[in-house]
């Protein structure tokens, strides 16, 4: 399974998860792991979600979600797992 | 699994402390392509590296895309075209023909820059050498993206004097020849000793010809990171902190690591070296002198600088061959002068000087590098300073080079710009004192004792 880290920060509002996750569940993608955090009035949110079943592109999910992010006022990036992997864990 | 302490941690590296993949380069071998004829040679040159390279920029775009992470460069390096040319080319405008195919290809495939306009002539040059290397200036005053390296000596072999000479006759000539830019074609050549097959970082890369026929080399680099690792461990030992550089240098590298795989996997090219090196840029943040300052220096160039750069090389090292199957390349920090802004504000305060910048080349992990000196300095001088620099690197057994800009109609006190990823920089001063009979007598210099191992 390849495993995609979601991660949203910005000014906390009302809806920003109902919204993120009613576009995975439009695009077949599902979350297997949310975290977040408020510091000082800045929401912080990490999800970890399988993109296998999505007929979409990575990189037309990512446009997508940077776009959802402006609409919210949030800023919202999508990076495959390998990167956090890689630096993290030996 | 990972948590979001971890993803925030990677975050904060690429959108604050400029963390970033600093070249993907593409190492194309061109030995055959070689043909007598020199149009037939021009062609095949220009369609290999179109065909291995055609997707390079965009398979660079898609991996930044994925991971998140900036992949500045895409670049290719080529077999030293003296090398290449040598059956072909009878003029001196032959081997600039080829600088400007590769110009071309360059263009037509998007990277910023092609290097490989190269001669490896550490103990003797043939005749196409002396004809390539008498071709630089015309080739880089005539073409935008070519790069050019000349290696000049090597612990095995010793310096090639002549060489030695030669060059510093061809970076006045080249100054001359580009003095509408400030002199700009300087800041694409650089002379090497122990000149490694496998660098991908610019202006001194070229696909050696022990390599494959393609490979991939990645070159990782952020100095904003360690500088903002270092400031949560100020005041500690130096134990704490070559730990903290260690460590931070294993991240980085990993991030190389795991591009190089993609990429390499992407275009179906063999994976060769990730380069750890520390390589600054004129951005805010991004600069290897502003480390040496949090080490504990007022300016680099400050007393304790050259043993505050050693520690700092070793431990990007120690940390970097643990996160990568293959370090190669020139692996360390790089001390540019104009590509980075805390080196400029430290020549300006008066605290480093060309002198100084020496004694760091001999435990960093290049040499004299984007240095802007006075337009009017004599070609032997310039010859002198590639000597004393070749002679570091052939004694120490490491890579040295030289890349310096005598900028044509400008003096000490000036300032000039060079824009984009190489910066600006104020002329330095040079040591006035000849050495004209010293680089005039022709030769070699003989390697040194302990080249003998056998």
């Amino acid at each position: 399974m390849k495993k995609t880290i979601i991660t949203v920060v910005g000014k906390d509002t009302v809806g920003i998860i109902a919204k993120v996750c009613t576009y995975l569940a439009e695009n077949k993608i599902n979350i297997l792991d949310i975290s977040q955090t408020i510091v000082q009035g800045y929401f912080n949110m990490m999800m970890i979600v399988d993109t296998n079943a999505t007929d979409k592109a990575f990189g037309d999910i990512v446009d997508e979600l940077d776009k959802l992010g402006e609409e919210i006022g949030v800023i919202i990036k999508c990076q495959k797992e390998e990167i956090f992997d890689k630096m993290h864990r030996i | 699994m990972i948590n979001i302490f971890e993803v925030t941690e990677t975050n904060k590296m690429i959108e604050e402390e400029n963390l970033d993949v600093r070249t993907i380069t593409l190492g194309i071998s061109l030995l055959d392509c070689i043909d007598s004829d020199l149009k037939r040679l021009n062609e095949k040159i220009y369609q290999k590296i179109y065909d291995a390279a055609k997707d390079l920029v965009k398979t660079g775009e898609e991996i930044s895309r994925e991971f998140g992470i900036p992949i500045v460069n895409k670049r290719i390096s080529v077999t030293p075209i003296a090398l290449i040319g040598g059956a072909a080319c009878k003029t001196e405008d032959d081997f600039a023909g080829i600088a400007r195919t590769l110009d071309k290809v360059a263009h037509d495939v998007g990277v910023n820059f092609i290097g490989g306009y190269s001669a490896l002539v550490s103990k003797g040059m043939t005749k196409a050498d002396e004809l390539l290397i008498r071709s630089i200036p015309l080739a880089l005053s005539t073409t935008e993206r070519v790069c050019s390296s000349v290696n000049v000596g090597s612990t095995k072999t010793g310096i090639n004097m002549d060489a030695v000479k030669l060059m510093g006759e061809m970076v006045k000539q080249t100054a001359e020849y580009t003095k509408e830019d400030d002199s700009l074609g300087c800041a694409k050549l650089v002379i090497f000793c122990n000149a490694p097959d496998d660098n991908p970082f610019m202006a001194g890369a070229f696909h050696g010809v022990t390599e494959a026929d393609k490979i991939i080399n990645v070159g990782v680099s952020g100095p904003g990171v360690v500088k903002t690792a270092l400031e949560k461990v100020r005041g500690e030992s130096f134990e704490v902190l070559c730990e903290t550089i260690k460590k931070t240098a294993f991240k980085v590298t990993r991030v190389g690591q795991l591009v190089a795989q993609e990429a390499s996997k992407m275009l179906g090219v063999p994976f060769g070296i990730v380069d750890l090196s520390l390589a600054p840029t004129p951005a805010i943040g991004d600069s290897v002198a502003d480390i040496l300052c949090e080490i504990g220096l007022e300016y680099a160039g400050a007393p304790g600088t050259t043993a505050a750069l050693a520690l700092l090389n070793d431990q990007v090292k120690k940390g970097g061959v643990m996160a990568s199957s293959y370090v190669g390349g020139l692996s360390g920090a790089f001390i540019p002068v104009s590509e980075d802004q805390g080196m400029i504000d430290a020549v300006t305060a008066g605290a480093l000087t060309l002198e100084k910048l020496e004694a760091m080349t001999c435990v960093c992990s290049v040499g004299l590098d984007m240095i802007a000196i006075p337009g009017d300095t004599k070609a032997t001088t310039i010859s002198g300073i590639i000597a004393d620099e070749m002679a570091i690197g052939m004694v120490n057994q490491k890579t040295t080079a030289v890349r310096v800009i005598p900028v044509i109609g400008k003096g000490v006190g000036e300032t000039v710009e060079f824009g984009g990823l190489l910066g600006y920089a104020p002329i330095m001063p040079v040591n006035q004192f000849s050495c004209d009979a010293f680089v005039n007598r022709g030769g070699r210099i003989p390697a040194p004792i302990h080249s003998f191992k056998n």
